[in-house]
């Protein structure tokens, strides 16, 4: 994949420098020619098509910014609300992901979903101590987050 | 620039952008002042502040766009950042505090860390 990158940039400064305009549009039409390129001659070059990839972690992305925007609302409306009626706590969410960028992706997206602040991850990288804003809301969206979650993380890391 | 139309509508996105960026900004901090303990004030504080910050940013970029005919990474670059260091701050200060011992609020139901983090310390207990 990093070989696939690089040659990817390289055609796109080929471009620039093809057509003599040094600046980022040019840049981009050749970024997107050259994934054009690598696309009709993915046989010759090893690995997968790295743009599967890039397109997952996209996907990534846009889940990561609507789950942004819906905790937001979520927290306004605590704010706003007359009377503090919430039942905050701490739980703890067994992982299965395991390298270090893995877990520090999911414990990111964990804190910014509707209610859920991730606090600790313990010693020996099996669970994540989640701290809730509203305990009984909270645990019935909690496992299937984690698991889309976690699922997604793994299509993009493996 | 061209059509009286498309300048309404982008200045229409600008100011929506910009009015949204501060109303989240504001509810953030009246959450700060609001809430009972540090871990409830660190929700407000982490998630309104990116979203926030990330749609006054995106009206300063389409503003600069739109006005000045400038595509600035600069604004780009900050939301990127943005959206990367609050939760890992707030996963930082959260747990920095907790192990400090700064208590719950009152009302909390639940706490599972206690316990791990009790057999924790007695485990190095005798080593220091």
């Amino acid at each position: 994949m990093p070989l696939q990158i690089v040659l990817n940039i390289i055609i796109a400064m080929m471009w620039m420098f093809l057509s003599e305009t040094y600046n980022f549009t040019t840049f981009f039409v050749g970024y997107i020619l050259g994934i054009i390129l690598l696309f009709v001659l993915q046989r010759f070059i090893p690995d997968s098509f790295y743009m599967k990839r890039a397109w997952k972690f996209f996907l990534l992305i846009l889940l990561f910014i609507r789950e942004l925007v819906l905790s937001n609302i979520d927290i306004v409306k605590h704010v706003y609300k007359p009377k503090m009626d919430m039942q905050p706590g701490i739980f703890a969410l067994p992982i299965d992901v395991k390298t270090n960028f893995e877990i520090t992706l999911l414990a990111n997206l964990i804190s910014l979903t509707p209610g859920t602040l991730s606090v600790v991850v313990s010693e020996d990288h099996t669970k994540i101590f989640i701290h809730a804003m509203d305990m009984p809301d909270v645990q019935e969206s909690v496992s299937e987050i984690k698991n889309s979650f976690e699922k997604r993380i793994l299509e993009v890391t493996r | 620039m061209s059509g009286t139309w498309i300048n309404l509508i982008f200045d229409i996105t600008i100011c929506l952008s910009l009015l949204i960026g501060a109303f989240f900004l504001i509810s953030g901090s009246i959450g700060i002042l609001r809430f009972p303990d540090v871990y409830t004030r660190l929700h407000a504080a982490t998630k309104s502040s990116t979203l926030g910050v990330a749609g006054i940013m995106i009206g300063a970029f389409l503003f600069h766009y739109v006005e000045h005919d400038i595509v600035s990474g600069k604004l780009l670059l900050g939301i990127f950042f943005v959206l990367l260091t609050a939760p890992v701050s707030g996963h930082m200060i959260s747990r920095a505090a907790y192990r400090a011992g700064v208590p719950l609020w009152e009302k909390s139901v639940k706490d599972e860390y206690a316990e791990v983090l009790k057999e924790e310390q007695k485990r190095q207990a005798p080593d220091s």
